[in-house]
């Protein structure tokens, strides 16, 4: 059984991209065959993240509407074994995307992959609704910051009004919060809402808390996912999200203080 | 040229900037000159198989069609995988 899982949040530049590049690549390193659909046509940037944006001859747009094979659009990722990218166009727009076109593109897909990982863009608007209409799962991406929480809130609500599920009357869509850009310091100066109030707010299970790591940034420069970074805490919150998501229990890390040591202390200073 | 960066990123050398800063060149002249993506390529594949399919039959699944795009120049590449009498038959993976 394939699983279809959206990655949203209505706000932009929370992480979704990043997120479900993580994710997917994590997936795909337990050893279950993934691909990553950039929905966010006309604003192509999944193939940046993947570092994959000169491989891209074909794209989604054109299996939907130029009738070029999925096969032929599919980028087999060089790093991960198991690991696909399905870019998006860049120079057309929402509107090439049409229900039923994804609708079949996602059911060829159901047949090869264990896990489609759909990347949204932002907004409510067609886009992001066609990301997530065929969904079984969606992770919803969420900074501690208030914009970004009630934004989350506002896509929770047509997650479960607008989906396939929702309007057949289906089993809802299992829903996971993950909390990216948390700063355990601002959280604990009470300068950061932290965990607990954002939960008390959206009320869905956490997938995972994503630690504010430079390593971030440093990863999208270079077109790598943020997973296959050891070093990088986020990079280990990823892992141990990918876990959760796979259904084991994982306790959460970087949410409470630790105790610190000369050695760690010598060491944060020269990183 | 990624096993490089990768390396490069595991010692920790601070300066994927400067990587971002290239691959965003390429990228950005490519977006402005026409719009990114090379939007001739479907039809261009669907011609040279037209041409193709008069000489030998051929299976659409077994072409491939890569695009790597360089710094000064791009490389495209058709492969077409000519059938065999006893091909097998069997969905691309």
């Amino acid at each position: 059984m394939s699983k279809v899982i959206v990655v949203t949040s209505g706000k932009g530049g929370v992480g979704k991209t990043t997120s479900a590049a993580a994710l997917a690549t994590g997936l795909a390193q337990r050893g279950h065959r993934t691909v990553v659909i950039d929905f966010d046509v006309g604003l192509r940037n999944l193939d940046l993240i993947m570092g994959c944006e000169r491989r891209v001859v074909f794209d989604f747009v054109n299996v939907i509407n130029d009738g070029i094979r999925l096969h032929q659009a599919l980028i087999k990722d060089k790093r991960v074994e198991n690991l696909y990218i399905l870019p998006t166009s860049q120079t057309r727009d929402k509107e090439a995307l049409t229900r039923e076109g994804v609708e079949k593109v996602i059911a060829e897909l159901r047949k090869e992959f264990a896990y489609i990982i759909c990347d949204s863009p932002a907004g409510i608007e067609k886009g992001a609704q066609m990301a997530l209409y065929y969904a079984d799962e969606a992770v919803v991406v969420t900074n501690p910051e208030v914009s970004s929480v009630r934004d989350s809130d506002r896509i929770l609500g047509i997650l479960n009004s607008k989906s396939r599920r929702a309007e057949i009357g289906e089993e809802p869509m299992k829903q996971h919060l993950l909390l990216t850009r948390y700063d355990l310091d601002r959280v604990q100066r009470g300068d950061m809402l932290k965990l607990d109030d954002v939960l008390e707010i959206l009320a869905i299970p956490v997938l995972g808390v994503i630690p504010n790591d430079p390593l971030v940034l440093q990863c999208s420069n270079v077109g790598m996912p943020v997973i296959l970074e050891p070093k990088s805490k986020a990079g280990q919150a990823y892992k141990d999200s990918v876990g959760r998501l796979l259904g084991e229990q994982i306790e959460l890390r970087f949410t409470q203080p630790q105790k610190r040591g000369l050695v760690d202390w010598l060491l944060r200073r020269s990183a | 040229m990624r096993l490089f960066d990768f390396f490069r990123l595991n010692r920790r050398n601070r300066n994927t900037a400067e990587t971002a800063r290239q691959r965003l060149q390429v990228l950005v002249a490519l977006d402005r000159s026409g719009g990114g993506g090379p939007d001739f390529l479907p039809l261009l594949q669907r011609e040279l198989l037209e041409v193709i399919r008069k000489y030998v039959e051929i299976d659409l699944d077994r072409v491939k069609v890569e695009l790597e795009r360089g710094n000064g120049f791009s490389t495209l590449e058709v492969n077409v995988e000519l059938p065999t009498e006893h091909l097998e038959r069997r969905a691309a993976v």
